[in-house]
């Protein structure tokens, strides 16, 4: 690989949000877990119509659901669950942040 | 290459059963676990340990452990002897845990060879050799300053992955990108580098990279999704009797009018003057009322001049029992 070559970075949002089959290959899993996720409500699509997109935020949170799975032997219950705490404690982080408490 | 201290990563004893190492890893995969620590070394401690595990929870692959380290040391330089793994054979599968740039270089020296044959031939996945499969995709994170979303930029990224010669030899291999990074990009969003994942199979197309953007700390602005905050330090007259002050912005400077009668926390709104988008962020200013110190007579005079003028009780309203 040329090391001159500028590789241009295209962000996973908008027009270029994943299709499903990109997005599941994107995240190293099959087409239709990412079908389980989102009917098990872990995940929702950033597009619905007129077909499924997902964003790098998706790409990011499967990734996530992955890596908790894989590493707590965990079923997807408990990972929902683990889901909603992170997100509730970046949340609170993100307020702290904001106002310049810093979270430690 | 380093040898590796499965043992030592998982804290157990070389003896240990199978659930003396099903426990010690439990126990530290929910202290180290990168979703869930805000540790920066989160991420490496993780990933050391799902190697120790992969290996050590697996009977074929933890004899072969045991029978290349007799002797070893955690750090020493290694090398596998030659032919070492033969009568052994790794029934797991390839992928069981994540990419081949979540391994070590001697993991990949000990067990990849093996991981890679398995990969040829995954059941289900009906690869025969004669056909074309895509490249795996690859993940990795870049950290980059805020200014770059104001303006775009073109970022120089290395990337490393263990990779294995005809020869069978694991290096680890670096290689450089220039990545271009769009304006507008903001954190926890991922950029696709079209073709830089792994070589495809037969004639199948190379998989993709993806980049989490991350921002670097920054000492005057923080981003929250597409809006900044900053806070700006007024003098009380300032905050009391309004003033146009300065605002510095990661493009340029703004004039921005502060509202007499204004507090220490008063938010004050700039439209559109966060990250750049459609739509674009906003900034928020958070106001801090800053006294100025009584140090000298002449401001210990002024201060008293306010209290025998103003007929202010910042706790009048604080009711009764305060």
């Amino acid at each position: 690989m040329n090391s001159s070559t500028i590789s241009i970075g295209v962000c996973v949002a908008g027009e270029h949000a994943l299709e499903l089959e990109e997005f599941a290959a994107a995240c190293g899993i099959e087409v239709s877990f990412v079908r389980v996720l989102v009917e098990e409500g872990l995940l929702a699509p950033a597009v619905e119509r007129p077909a499924w997109r997902f964003g790098g935020e998706e790409l990011a949170r499967v990734r996530r659901i992955c890596r908790l799975q894989r590493d707590f032997e965990a079923n997807l219950q408990s990972v929902a669950v683990m889901l909603d705490l992170i997100d509730e404690i970046e949340r609170l982080r993100a307020q702290l942040h904001r106002t310049g408490i810093a979270a430690s | 290459m380093e040898f590796k201290d499965y043992y030592k990563a998982l804290g157990v004893e070389r003896t240990a059963s199978d659930e003396e190492i099903k426990k010690a890893f439990r126990r530290l995969a929910r202290k180290h676990h990168p979703d869930l620590s805000k540790a920066a070394d989160a991420p490496a401690r993780m990933q050391e340990l799902n190697e120790a595990y992969e290996v050590l929870r697996d009977k074929e692959k933890r004899a072969a452990y045991d029978r290349v380290g007799q002797g070893a040391q955690a750090g020493q330089s290694f090398q596998p002897p030659p032919g070492w793994d033969s009568g052994f054979e790794f029934s797991g599968g390839p992928g069981e845990f994540g990419d081949e740039a979540d391994h070590s270089a001697f993991f990949e020296a000990l067990f990849g060879a093996a991981r890679r044959g398995a990969a040829r031939g995954r059941p289900g996945r009906g690869f025969d050799p004669g056909q074309a499969r895509r490249g795996q995709d690859h993940h990795a994170k870049i950290v980059i300053p805020l200014e770059d979303s104001f303006h775009g930029a073109t970022r120089q990224l290395t990337l490393h992955s263990p990779e294995m010669d005809a020869s069978g030899n694991v290096t680890l291999h670096e290689r450089t990108l220039q990545v271009s990074i769009p304006k507008g990009i903001r954190a926890g969003q991922q950029l696709r580098l079209a073709g830089q994942g792994s070589a495809g199979f037969g004639d199948g197309p190379r998989g993709d990279l993806y980049l989490e953007v991350e921002f670097e700390p920054h000492a005057r602005w923080r981003v929250d999704g597409r809006d900044l905050y900053c806070t700006l330090r007024v003098a009380p007259w300032e905050a009391a009797l309004g003033a146009a002050v300065n605002v510095d912005l990661p493009d340029g400077t703004v004039e921005m009018t502060v509202p007499a009668g204004s507090q220490t926390g008063r938010k004050l709104r700039l439209r559109g003057r966060g990250i750049p988008g459609s739509p674009p962020g906003d900034l928020y200013v958070l106001l801090e009322v800053v006294l100025p110190p009584a140090r000298d007579d002449k401001a210990r005079a002024a201060y008293r001049k306010m209290a025998e003028d103003l007929a202010f009780d910042p706790r009048a309203n604080l009711g009764a029992d305060a």
